[in-house]
């Protein structure tokens, strides 16, 4: 009986079936539903014959262009995993009054919220910022792909395996009940024994890896790979938000990966950095992770920033108002970011001289956003403004955006978070920059790079439908959070007393249901937009009249981007060479020099999830044997010198004459 | 014309709902809560003067641009104007600048750790005015206060006279909170092994909503107390009341309230054991334990050396309640067996009224402390997750 009982801890750590929510409807469901669909992709795969070319052409891709859309996939599919928890928490809390304790229980909610939270930032916003900049910046610099593309390919695929971690939680075992940033001692190994924070530990660590080693390499990609002549005050705004954004990356990422990992020796081996007790401080968690987290929300809102700038010069056929104090702006937010952490915690009782610091540097962040602002509403001044729905989504985030600015500078006086911190308000003004920033941004870049990507327009019917959905949305599903805060309601809450409250968190839920209208339009015009692709098809490669190099080679580009380097002289290098009566090259391709497909980067992903899973789960055999397989292949793949190779000129010639025919043929 | 009517209409009931509503952060009844309050509106005022514009010229250029009125000027190459680059650098920096002023004065004069200077805006500080001292006490998942002066102790309320300054030392038996009164002052975080501090005075007499603005875990929901200002008669019979009804809060009495549970009733105290507060403070309240003030003091005389390991044991308390036997707050498998997600309830939650066999490990919070004498709670309202 005895050994039997240790061989199953062996061999299974604390696996058992209790860990499986069989019990739960909604979550068998759910899973149900998973299977399914799962089923359906799978049969539909085999079905079109489709296995070798996902292997080939997609899994196995070195090229940034598919590991972009890759990414931009997967950032899809996790935001109807975490809005499917925005509409829970919803639900829940617009019914939860007096008598009524809703439907779902504090340890369901708990984890809810948690997951809500991880999942939207770093599994949704990181992803779609990290695939539109690897699909763009190569194109925007005049590259043909970025400067480690193996490197690329095993960033996705470890970002893919924190997503498969995070999802798996849901299905065996538990996640984090802590909220999104894990404070201990909450998170610790006392109050939180189970695996949730252990989930959530291991999800960050590896998608955290994978976020670091793309910084890396679009910084170098940036540096050292822009087309002759473009010097770093020709570079598209885009690029510039890009290259500071990963600087960013590179420069928190390990503080990230420095204080998960004090916490995971805190619940694995029973040290005290985060404990109550024996010389541990919580303090120093909280400091730490928001060393992290400030900077985290610049990289986020970085990126799109230059999609809005981009955006706003191309549809008001202008050169964009201000570029060097754009730039400027750009790099004095960067710096800055990185001196404001505390304003997260002036609660925590920091004397009045620290605070006020915190509170006023975090208040000098605004003055470049202020001219940031101004520099967009100076590119529409004089232009020919164009409405098509990359520019709806700009409008729509300027007007909105300042609104979230204006609340944020005053969260940042300390006697009034004193008042405000935790509060409901809080969480509308995060939603404020982050859906009216970082969102409506990155849809904005979706719609506007689409035809580039896939050689097609989206839809603008449903386009604008999505748009006009979101931002009312918005607006209906936030406001009253912002009122309820300053009825002195808190943050996290499972279950209310007064019953005066119910009413705006009806309306909260009913905001966030037009915003799933929202999302439903964005799919259908996805599927809308596949179906009458004809109509949509754009043959010139410009379907804009855009002004930056991307638009320069045709939709969807050639695996090599650009047959010839081009040679930058101005700004906006596309408008320039256009102006100057650009004539395509014709002849005199030569063989181009590529990186080879390689599924070692997959490879590692399947061995990382297994990995975290029995860390998770003290599966301690497994987890051994599963490094140990990373160290090999890793050391493995050293010796694979079969890593480039020519795409022969014959093929060029075709490929561009291809693409002659057709822009002739439309002429 | 008609349609604007109309539209001006349809949002009368919606002021009617804002009007309804109680704003406790905009109408609060303390002179700390009352200044933070003019500073909200005050850094509102200032901040729209260049946000109202922008939104203004946003709306405006979007229009006036638009690519089918072709009477608008095109300029394609206009991009840069050095009078305007001044401008929008300038704008903002000058808001900035007198935002930051007002925040460099207002926190230090409005630091929770500065005692009361005035009682408010018109009436300064008496002379011989005694404040009221409260020991606040964050516990899994209610609140414990003290009244050092009047030698009581409460559970999860709290009262003070109206115009009395009142000091407030706070702390945390485990897990990290934020002890706020919204109509009282801000709020400051509660955290274990460690004293904030909290300066404020009502100004009105009445009964607040008082909680923990920083989740901490299952019961989290339902850590509210009422927090009642009361003029000087008042309060001394409340004081009388809870030394009439109260027992003595023991040690042992203590440890017995500091596990995990929730929604705990109004308790009182009349008397509490010497040196409670002083002994969860430093994390020593269980016996046998070393106070974190003797390590301090052993620490800072050069520390003891190899003998110390000894101590190790005397200083754990993290893990109090797991050495006796109870897992964690509201774990679930595998530290408890129990499934996760699942309708089972775990430790240290509430118990199911309606079907008491759907209940933890743990015993029944309200069971273990009928030594209280009375309960002011209402009755755990239905369960119904299942």
């Amino acid at each position: 009986m005895f050994s039997n009982l240790d061989l199953q801890k062996l061999i299974f750590g604390r696996l058992t079936l209790e860990a499986i929510p069989y019990h739960e409807p909604i979550l068998i469901i759910t899973f149900i539903g998973v299977v399914l669909g799962g089923v359906a992709v799978l049969g539909a795969i085999t079905y079109f014959r489709f296995w070798g070319t996902l292997w080939r052409d997609w899994i196995t891709s070195v090229d940034h262009k598919k590991i972009g859309i890759m990414y931009v996939i997967l950032a899809l599919v996790m935001l109807l995993r975490g809005f499917a928890d925005a509409l829970m928490m919803r639900a829940q809390q617009a019914m939860a009054f007096g008598a009524n304790e809703g439907y779902l229980p504090p340890h369901h909610y708990d984890q809810i919220f948690t997951a809500h939270g991880v999942i939207m930032i770093f599994f949704f916003a990181m992803p779609l910022v990290t695939g539109l900049m690897n699909f763009v910046v190569p194109l925007q610099i005049g590259a043909r792909d970025v400067a480690f593309p193996f490197l690329n390919n095993f960033s996705f695929w470890m970002t893919v395996s924190g997503a498969v971690t995070v999802m798996a939680s849901l299905f065996v075992g538990e996640f984090a009940r802590t909220g999104w940033l894990a404070y201990p001692p909450l998170s610790g190994p006392a109050a939180s024994p189970g695996v949730g924070v252990d989930y959530y530990i291991w999800a960050l660590q590896i998608a955290g890896i994978g976020t670091l080693l793309s910084g890396i390499n679009l910084i170098a990609t940036i540096v050292k790979m822009r087309a002759p002549g473009m010097t770093m005050m020709k570079m598209p705004v885009f690029t510039w938000t890009a290259l500071c954004t990963n600087v960013l990356i590179v420069a928190a990422f390990p503080i990230l990966t420095a204080v998960l990992a004090l916490l995971s020796l805190d619940r694995y081996v029973g040290t005290h950095f985060f404990s109550n007790d024996l010389g541990g401080n919580p303090m120093m968690y909280v400091n730490l992770i928001w060393i992290w987290g400030h900077p985290e929300v610049y990289i986020l809102i970085l990126p799109a920033f230059g999609i809005f700038s981009e955006v706003v010069s191309t549809y008001s056929g202008k050169r964009l108002f201000g570029y060097a104090s754009m730039v400027y702006a750009t790099v004095v937010i960067t710096i800055l970011s990185y001196l404001v952490w505390l304003h997260h915690f002036f609660t925590m009782g920091s004397g009045a001289s620290v605070n006020s610091f915190f509170g006023i540097t975090t208040m000098i962040i605004s003055i470049p956003t202020g001219a940031k602002i101004f520099n967009w509403l100076f590119t529409m001044y004089r232009g020919r403004i164009r409405f098509e729905v990359p520019m709806l989504w700009t409008v729509g985030f300027m007007v909105t955006f300042v609104v979230g600015g204006m609340t944020g500078v005053l969260l940042a006086v300390p006697p009034a978070d004193f008042v405000l911190h935790n509060s409901l308000f809080l969480i509308a003004h995060f939603h404020n920059v982050i859906i009216g920033g970082v969102v409506f941004g990155l849809l904005a870049g979706i719609t506007y790079w689409f035809p580039k990507a896939f050689g097609f327009k989206l839809d603008p019917v449903w386009g604008k439908m999505s748009f006009w959905f979101w931002l009312t949305g918005f607006w209906v599903a936030f406001m009253p959070l912002y009122i309820l805060g300053l009825m002195g309601v808190t943050r996290r809450l499972q279950h209310f007393d007064d019953p005066s409250l119910q009413i705006w968190f009806v309306i909260a839920a009913f905001g966030a249901f037009l915003i799933l209208l929202g999302i439903l339009s964005f799919g259908i015009q996805l599927v809308v937009s596949v179906l009458r692709r004809e109509e949509l098809r754009d043959l010139t490669g410009d379907p804009w009249n855009g002004r930056t190099l991307e638009w320069s080679t045709s939709s969807p580009p050639p695996d090599y981007n650009f047959a010839f380097t081009p040679v930058i002289h101005d700004h906006d290098a596309w408008w320039d060479m256009k102006k100057r009566g650009y004539d395509r090259p014709l002849q005199g391709f030569r063989a181009i020099h590529m990186p080879r497909n390689t599924g070692t980067g997959f490879i590692l992903g399947v061995l990382s999830i297994a990995f975290s899973f029995a860390m998770i789960w003290y599966v301690w055999w497994l987890a051994a044997l599963a490094f140990l397989a990373m160290f090999v292949v890793t050391v493995g793949h050293t010796f694979n010198y079969d890593r480039d190779f020519h795409i022969p000129a014959d093929d060029v010639v075709r490929a561009e004459g291809a693409r002659t025919a057709l822009i002739s043929g439309r002429a | 014309m008609r349609l604007r009517q109309l539209r001006a209409l349809a949002l009368v009931p919606l002021l009617g709902l804002l009007a309804g509503c109680n704003m406790v952060v905009m109408q609060p009844s303390g002179d700390i809560a009352v200044r933070q309050r003019d500073l909200v509106i005050a850094s509102t005022g200032l901040m729209l003067l260049i946000i109202l514009p922008v939104i203004a010229l946003t709306l405006f250029f979007a229009w006036r641009y638009r690519a089918s009125n072709t009477q608008a000027t095109y300029d394609p190459d206009w991009h840069h104007s050095t009078q305007l680059e001044v401008v929008i650098w300038a704008a903002p920096l000058v808001i900035i600048i007198a935002l930051g002023a007002l925040t460099w004065i207002s926190t230090h004069t409005l630091d929770p750790y500065r005692p009361l200077s005035r009682l408010d805006a018109s009436r300064p500080l008496p002379a011989d005015v005694k404040p009221v001292t409260v020991e606040v006490v964050a516990l899994d998942w209610k609140w414990l206060f003290f009244y050092p002066d009047q030698g009581i102790a409460t559970v999860n309320e709290l009262a003070a006279p109206v115009d009395v300054p009142i000091n407030f030392k706070i702390t945390s038996a485990s897990i990290m909170n934020s002890f706020y009164i919204p109509a009282l002052a801000g709020q400051i975080y509660a955290m274990a092994g460690m004293e904030t501090k909290l300066h404020a005075v009502i100004n009105k007499a009445g009964t607040y909503e008082g909680f923990s603005a920083n989740y901490s875990g299952s019961g989290f929901s339902r850590m509210n107390f009422k927090f009642h200002g009361l003029d000087k008669d008042g309060f001394d019979q409340w004081v009388a009341k809870v030394k009439a009804d109260g027992k003595t809060l023991t040690r042992e009495a203590y440890l017995k309230l500091e596990k995990p549970s929730e929604q705990e009733p109004v308790q009182y105290f009349a008397s509490s054991d010497q040196g409670l507060y002083s002994a969860i403070l430093n994390m020593c309240a269980v016996p046998g334990k070393m106070c974190m003030s003797e390590m301090m003091h052993i620490d800072a005389m050069g520390g003891a050396g190899k003998e110390s390991h000894h101590n190790r044991e005397r200083l754990e308390y993290d893990n109090r309640h797991a050495v006796s036997g109870e897992e964690g707050d509201a774990a679930t498998v595998p530290a408890s067996g129990r499934p996760a997600k699942g309708d089972v309830q775990p430790q240290g939650m509430k118990p199911d009224a309606q079907d008491p066999a759907v209940k933890g490990r743990g015993e029944a919070p309200d069971a273990g402390h009928d030594h209280s004498g009375h309960q002011h709670g209402t009755p755990a309202p239905a369960q119904l997750n299942h």
